[in-house]
């Protein structure tokens, strides 16, 4: 269904080189659930990106159903990018358009005519549980609502595929919860492919089928879910499955008591923060705000 | 104050909204083009183009920063040659739109850069064109900053046709001129002055109030 070749992708800022994406190698089947999980700034974002062509790679090759989308032309790839859908961590929902017209969105793209494309969108909004916000606007919808109508109107053109970069990092855990649901609903009732991209375990566990963990921009390992998580051959697969184990060695799993403190947003002043519970050896994971 | 009087006044009221009105709208028409160009052709825009962004804020900066008394007197032979004279409303509407375009130009790049860059992102990713982006998402995406834009470029347009009225140009102006000033008629500077204070104000007002009745945001 997807495949990338040795994708590479760099950015130059002024005068440092940064290789976010380093020599990527995936084959992503069709109807399967497929997640790419690692630390913030990992790459995972670049990639996701590069399947669809946001962003060019330096190098490598990507292949949606046999078509090869680095050397399709515009108007390829744009139909290309019809059968892709993707939601993001930000929702990106147009601020100015109803719920039903976001959804509209892409059909009127294909130049669907006015009535086909109400009728699909309620459709969707069906799909989504969505039916009784249709005429509201963005800014009244919670997280949860926001990403329901963002995965509708990724659905419309009907996509064999669906891109999800961070989808449920900005929802609090029943809202994460009941868009990852979401999303296996769609994968069996419509057999669309998942790439779900995120920074979470639970969020890989819950739902994939598949799994690629990554660090400065490769791939560290891949395979099964049940596979990897039993069994993380990787440092980086061992920080983001068993990340009670620190450098320390203080024993893993065993938590004394839990407490949530907010770091100050200054960085001295964090680092002295991180410095005292250092100096009393207490432990600390220090949670990603999105990423 | 006598009919004569009132006529005077009505007349300068309707030249001064016609300049000022017909200056904006025409100002709007090259200054979205412009200012769009602008947008997209910057570094992070949908058809980045160093050359065309650099020369676009070339031209744009040079008409900006010329005072507009003299951008006036500069282009009387381009106003001569469009409309056939200098003085009167009619004429003073090509040195505003001159002088005005750029400005609006600016507003509604400032406007356009409001947009959430997510927003433009996830519309690429839907398969849209350049074209799709700019008339189906940036523009509409921007649409209250924009009628926000349009009521400051009113208000500027409209002190700068006051300010045509030295130079021959028609509206409440020249009436603040040609009376007030030349022949020593404070009651008339002053009236032409609160008459202008005042169409600002109902401008600002009424314009705020649709502005923010079609902003979804809230
Ligand atoms: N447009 C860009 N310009 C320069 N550097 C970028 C850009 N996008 C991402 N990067 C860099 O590439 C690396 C990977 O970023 P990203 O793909 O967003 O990681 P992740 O999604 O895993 O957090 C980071 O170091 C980031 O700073
Ligand atoms: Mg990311």
């Amino acid at each position: 269904m997807i495949r990338l070749e040795h994708i590479t992708k760099e950015f130059s800022s002024k005068n440092k080189k940064i290789t976010a994406v380093n020599d990527v190698s995936l084959h992503i089947k069709k109807g399967e659930i497929y997640g790419i999980i690692g630390f913030s700034g990992a790459g995972k974002s670049t990639l996701v990106r590069c399947i669809n062509l946001l962003e060019i790679p330096t190098a490598g090759r990507v292949y949606f159903e046999n078509k090869e989308l680095t050397s399709a032309g515009e108007k390829e790839l744009r139909t290309a990018r019809q059968k892709m859908g993707m939601i993001f961590q930000q929702f990106n929902l147009l601020e100015q358009r109803s719920v039903l017209e976001n959804i509209c969105y892409p059909l009127e793209i294909e130049k669907m005519p006015k009535k086909e494309r109400t009728a699909r969108a309620k459709e969707l909004l069906e799909l989504v549980d969505m039916e009784e916000k249709a005429n509201a606007y963005p800014s009244r919808l919670s997280g949860g609502q926001k990403q329901r109508t963002a995965i509708a109107r990724a659905l419309a053109t009907n996509p064999e595929v669906l891109l999800c970069d961070e989808a449920t990092s900005a929802l609090d855990p029943i809202a994460t919860r009941s868009i990852l649901a979401l999303l296996k609903k769609i994968n069996e009732m419509l057999g669309v492919t998942i790439i779900i991209i995120s920074h979470e375990m639970q969020v890989v566990e819950q739902i994939c089928d598949r799994v690629a963990v990554m660090s400065n921009g490769m791939i560290q390992e891949s395979g099964e879910v049940k596979e990897v998580f039993l069994n993380p051959k990787s440092k980086t697969a061992r920080q983001l499955i068993l990340p009670d184990k620190d450098e320390a060695g203080l024993d893993a799993g065993r938590v004394y008591r839990q407490m949530l403190i907010e770091l100050p947003e200054d960085e001295e002043k964090k680092n002295l923060v991180r410095e005292f519970f250092r100096r009393n050896k207490i432990y600390f994971k220090e949670g990603e705000n999105g990423a | 104050m006598n009919q004569q009087m009132m006529e005077l006044l009505a007349d300068g009221i309707r030249e001064t909204l016609y300049m000022t009105i017909v200056s904006t709208i025409i100002a709007y028409l090259a200054g979205i083009p412009l200012g769009v160009i602008s947008f997209v052709t910057d570094k992070q825009g949908i058809c980045k183009n160093r050359a065309v962004h650099f020369t676009v804020g070339i031209f744009i900066n040079l008409v900006r920063s010329m005072p507009f008394l003299i951008l006036l007197v500069a282009i009387i032979p381009f106003t001569r040659l469009l409309v056939g004279t200098t003085i009167g409303s009619t004429a003073t509407i090509v040195p505003l739109v001159v002088a005005a375009a750029p400005y609006v130009a600016r507003m509604v790049e400032s406007s356009l850069k409001e947009v959430n860059p997510g927003v433009i992102e996830a519309a690429m990713s839907m398969g849209s064109s350049r074209f799709q982006i700019i008339y189906k998402v940036l523009l509409p995406e921007a649409k209250p900053s924009l009628l926000a834009g349009v009521l400051i470029s009113m208000a500027t347009i409209l002190g700068y046709s006051a300010m045509a009225g030295f130079v021959g140009g028609g509206g409440l102006g020249a009436i603040a001129i040609n009376y007030g000033y030349y022949r020593y008629q404070t009651d008339i500077m002053l009236i032409t002055v609160a008459l202008l204070v005042l169409i600002v104000q109902l401008f600002q007002e009424v314009g705020m109030r649709i502005v923010s009745r079609t902003d979804r945001r809230r």
